[in-house]
């Protein structure tokens, strides 16, 4: 048996009055993709949450490779390899790609209690490299975040995760407002994650999006995990009863 | 058009060169030549650095997303402050120190409000505003103490340059104008003032301390502000109580004159500068060409509202044009 990436043990999150997660327990394998379901408010972003770094759990802890992990903010998350994509919060829209790719972690030429100068070459230069190798087509990595389509976006902060080098992936609902054409090249991004020995956890309201490119689900509802099973051992009405 | 509108879009600050370079012109030929001559440039250049200094602090905060209505009655309060430690005998130097001290210890306070409080820093600036002017009279004892004779005002005030043409004070502002652009342009720490004035949940999510990073913008921009106060006391040789008043409209007016974007993120350290110039030579153009000086509160206010939506109709024409894929 090999050992999860991630656990996570008898989570839950109070938010003054509700009872948003209820004792999630949850185990994520190296190099598997896992599809995250439920209806709004059954807790996804917030455990999604808890494990980047944007909120503390309540009760619960998590581990990583088997060692208890202290999760306390967005970098905690970063340092342990947990890189997390939003629908709108990845990307600053103002700044550049190149700028984009690297808040918080920029290349620095030197420095004194971690502020310095940047290596803006280096970072020009492994830009275009990161956006290469997810296959993006962009004309430079100058143009602002603001300019490009929902889907490009996407792209972009995939190819931040990638260049960092994340064990884990986390998607929350990366294909909102995508068009059909760009929904396919996230799903196809998610196929992908598994020959790059990346963990992936991908959330979606579209049931289909994550059959298509997932080796397991789960579903929450109500703050608890309802239903966990292998793709492949899943059929689509035991999905629609349990949400 | 295309190339012209995507210069704009990166540069936002050359557009009010180009205004500068056409009102130098006109002013220069409205004053039969008056404008250029050494001894008004002398004159502009003496006043642009206390004003200069204060829009660099301001452009910086509004960068970052946020707003410092107090910076006025800070450049008022901290040469007060010096003046009467200087004038109860504390030597230049400490008396110097403390007085930035304080006008941190503001820029603090304002940020700390501002983010503990989530309340819209134009709210704590404004009450800041009134508290650091009250405080300035206050410690006035009403009536402004004497400053002393041996201050060091090679440091800050006399004449250098070719034909004296302008003070010690400009080369502190031109220093810190170039260091504070460069801060912006080359360092993470300019990058982290960007994404959290740009987009503060990403910035977030991507593990930028950002209310650290407005904290020490509050504090940068109050004590650029108490500094040019000081340079300003210097100059005319007397702690007024009541120097600096309006000027914290004015330095925001001078930051998006220079292209700085109201919501933060967009803006440029340079931009401000040009602004600064901007409007200390319509102030100084104005009386030169003997048009009625009332009109140069109109030319801001104009010049800001032309600004703006210059911005926002530029942004949107840019925005139209998208980034093709070279596919
Ligand atoms: N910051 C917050 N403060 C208070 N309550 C919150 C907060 N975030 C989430 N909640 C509540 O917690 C519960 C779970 O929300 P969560 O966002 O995790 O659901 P979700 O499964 O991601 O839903 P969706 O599919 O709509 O994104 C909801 O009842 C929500 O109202
Ligand atoms: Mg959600």
């Amino acid at each position: 048996m090999t050992q999860p990436i991630i656990s996570v043990r008898n989570l839950h999150k109070w938010y003054s009055g509700v009872h948003a997660i209820k004792g999630v327990t949850l185990d994520f394998m190296p190099n598997e993709a896992v599809g995250l379901i439920g209806d709004n408010g059954a807790g996804k972003s917030t455990l999604i949450n808890i494990l980047s770094g944007l909120q503390r759990p309540s009760e619960g802890e998590v581990l990583m490779e088997g060692k208890r992990a202290d999760i306390d903010s967005p970098r905690a998350a970063m340092d342990h390899g947990i890189e997390t994509i939003y629908q709108y919060n990845s990307m600053v829209p103002t700044m550049s790609i190149a700028r984009n790719l690297f808040i918080g972690r920029e290349p620095l030429k030197f420095s004194l209690f971690g502020l310095g100068v940047m290596d803006r070459k280096k970072m020009a230069e492994e830009s275009v490299q990161a956006i290469a190798d997810v296959d993006l087509h962009l004309r430079s990595p100058d143009a602002r975040v603001g300019e490009l389509s929902g889907g490009q976006r996407q792209g972009v902060a995939i190819a931040r995760a990638m260049h960092f080098k994340s064990k884990v992936m986390i998607l929350d609902e990366p294909t909102n407002h995508l068009a059909v054409k760009e929904t396919n090249k996230v799903i196809e991004f998610v196929r992908g994650l598994k020959a790059l020995g990346i963990t992936g956890i991908f959330i979606s309201h579209n049931i289909h999006h994550v059959l298509d490119c997932c080796d397991r689900i789960v579903a929450m509802a109500r703050g608890e995990v309802v239903l966990d099973k292998r793709t492949v051992d899943i059929d689509m009405d035991e999905i629609m009863d349990v949400l | 058009m295309k190339r012209l509108l995507k210069i704009y879009m990166e540069k936002p600050e050359l557009a009010a060169l180009v205004l500068l370079i056409v009102l130098v012109i006109v002013f220069q030929i409205a004053s039969d030549g008056v404008f250029l001559s050494a001894s008004n440039l002398r004159g502009i250049l003496g006043i642009l650095p206390e004003i200069g200094l204060m829009v660099i602090g301001v452009t910086i905060l509004m960068i970052a997303g946020e707003f410092d209505l107090s910076v006025g009655s800070v450049f008022a309060l901290m040469p007060m402050t010096m003046a009467v430690l200087l004038a109860d005998g504390l030597p230049f130097f400490p008396a110097f120190l403390a007085g930035l001290l304080v006008c941190a210890a503001i820029g603090f306070v304002n940020g700390y409000l501002t983010i503990q409080f989530n309340i819209p820093s134009f709210i704590t600036t404004l009450g800041m505003l009134f508290m650091a002017r009250s405080l300035t009279v206050v410690i006035s004892g009403g009536f402004p103490p004497l400053l002393p004779n041996d201050l060091p005002n090679w440091l800050f005030t006399v004449f250098v340059g070719p034909g004296d043409l302008f003070r010690m004070s400009f080369i502190w502002f031109a220093v810190i104008a170039i260091l504070a652009s460069l801060m912006m342009s080359h360092t993470n720490f300019g990058n982290w003032i960007k994404a959290t004035g740009g987009f503060l949940p990403a910035a977030k999510a991507m593990g930028i301390p950002t209310a650290r990073v407005k904290i020490a913008a509050f504090m940068l921009c109050s004590m650029l502000a108490g500094f040019a106060g000081m340079i300003q006391v210097l100059r005319l040789g007397s702690p007024l109580p009541s120097i600096g008043e309006g000027w914290e409209l004015q330095a925001v007016a001078a930051a998006v004159i220079g292209g700085t974007a109201l919501a933060g993120g967009i803006g440029a350290v340079m931009g401000g500068v040009v602004g600064a110039v901007l409007i200390r030579v319509i102030d100084n153009g104005l009386v030169l060409s003997q048009v009625d000086a009332n009109w140069f509160k109109f030319a801001i206010g104009f010049l800001t509202i032309l600004a703006v939506v210059a911005n926002a109709w530029l942004g949107k024409r840019a925005k139209s044009i998208k980034v093709e894929t070279s596919k």
